[in-house]
């Protein structure tokens, strides 16, 4: 049976974690290889590297990190972060990523999908789309939140799938950072109204977090950071939860 | 030596790191008569069928590959590319494996992306140590039907072919190479073949 993904995710800036970790067996906290191979150790399916500065010169350092990572690690592992061209991709691809995540620019440039798409194929392409209920509709944003786009979320989520997307990673910004759960209604929405897989992510505070959004809606996989991070929900104990309410993980 | 197949796109890098972590040398190459005299070779491949014979015939890759006698590995791409005939693109590939493949039916979401374990295994070299229960990481939205040749399967919307075996040609549709602590007993077996 298909399992259920469990995927932390990194973000980088400089070639470091930025959020702070407390993980007690590890020597540099902010040392994202570091933290990289402890996630590994302790079960998570994939792994997700935002980086959040995405400047000129620290695509530089990110590709180096990229290879780095792609070294030591044997699980996959998407990169995302100020991916504009085929080019940027093709530079993370050929450093070691299992998969690229295009966010604002393919909301800019619908075609970066297609062309991702022809080039790598569907399965290197994670679309990112960040959310937020406006008056009660679902508005995708873009540029890291901060600006509000004319898309509805649904029809945009229809949109990537069609133009080539091979998952989703959808970030409900109501959620995000409350620790009150996953947006169980607009995870719902997305996932049930396109046919690849939807990695739901915002709100993780709990293991019945994960539950409800494993079993409430057809999520494939869900990711989180800061609870990871700092060791509020260690992955071996969430997996063993979820396992105990016959939600299907590795 | 190993030889990795080079191929016009995506991400044979980590092919190699895998192979490396076990402690094994390997070249990443298109050049013949480097595949022919490597101890082992691998056939990664991703990305789309059609596109990838393309480059193998141009390249006479396809002769190469089927004159082979040592031992070789077909990944993802690479399993489908050795059976007869994908619908992906409507291509006639290498024929080894005597199955076609097919796109999965919108059933459940495509691709299959992520875990899954096996739903049978037969005795093979290459399944040493591995059990039922063992989930490895899959990313494909094409599945090669079942045959006599098949030696482990998966299932999801169908029962797949995961891992096949004839004479030196071994396949796998996951990643071993993205598979922790599983996918390296996977490769370790290939290469103490």
């Amino acid at each position: 049976m298909l399992k259920k993904r469990i995927i932390p995710c990194l973000d980088i800036k400089n070639g470091r974690t930025v959020k702070g970790v407390n993980f007690v067996d590890i020597k540099d906290a902010g040392d994202p290889v570091e933290l990289a191979k402890q996630y590994v150790v302790q079960g998570a399916d994939e792994l997700v590297f935002l980086d959040i500065t995405a400047t000129l010169e620290n695509r530089k350092t990110l590709v180096k990190l990229v290879e780095t990572i792609a070294k030591e690690i044997n699980i996959p592992f998407t990169v995302g972060g100020g991916i504009s061209s085929v080019e940027d991709a093709l530079a993370l691809i050929k450093a070691g990523a299992d998969k690229v995540s295009v966010n604002s620019s393919a909301v800019k440039n619908s075609q970066l999908i297609v062309d991702l798409k022809e080039r790598f194929g569907s399965q290197f392409v994670v679309v990112a789309i960040d959310t937020k209920n406006i008056d009660g509709n679902w508005k995708v944003f873009t540029k890291g939140g901060t600006f509000e786009t004319n898309l509805e979320t649904v029809a945009w989520a229809k949109e990537v799938e069609k133009l080539g997307a091979g998952e989703i990673l959808l970030t409900s910004m109501n959620s995000d950072g409350t620790k009150n759960g996953f947006d169980l209604g607009v995870t719902r929405a997305v996932s049930t109204n396109v046919n690849i897989p939807v990695i739901a992510s915002g709100g993780a505070g709990s293991v019945e977090h994960f539950e409800e959004v494993f079993t409430q809606t057809e999520a494939s996989a869900g990711l989180a950071a800061s609870i990871f991070h700092f060791g509020e929900i260690p992955i071996p104990q969430l997996k063993t939860a979820l396992k105990e309410n016959n939600i299907p993980v590795r | 030596m190993i030889a990795i197949i080079q191929y016009n796109a995506g991400n044979i890098r980590s092919v190699q790191n895998a192979i490396s972590r076990l402690g094994y040398k390997s070249i990443i190459t298109d050049n013949p008569e480097e595949i022919k005299k490597a101890d082992k070779v691998i056939f990664p491949g991703v990305g789309e069928a059609s596109s990838a014979m393309n480059y193998l015939k141009e390249r006479k890759l396809d002769e190469v590959i089927l004159s082979l006698k040592q031992p070789v590995l077909g990944i993802c791409l690479g399993l489908q590319l050795l059976c007869k005939s994908s619908e992906e693109g409507s291509t006639t590939c290498l024929g080894v494996f005597n199955t076609q493949t097919k796109q999965f039916p919108p059933k459940d979401k495509v691709p299959h992306i992520g875990w899954n374990n096996f739903s049978e295994l037969k005795v093979s070299p290459l399944l040493a140590g591995i059990n039922l229960t063992d989930d490895v990481y899959y990313v494909h939205g094409y599945y090669a039907e079942p045959c006599n040749e098949t030696v482990a399967t998966c299932n999801y919307i169908k029962e797949f072919s995961s891992v096949m075996q004839k004479d030196n040609f071994y396949a796998m549709q996951f990643h071993p190479e993205r598979s922790a602590s599983v996918g390296e007993q996977l490769l370790k077996n290939f290469l103490t073949l």
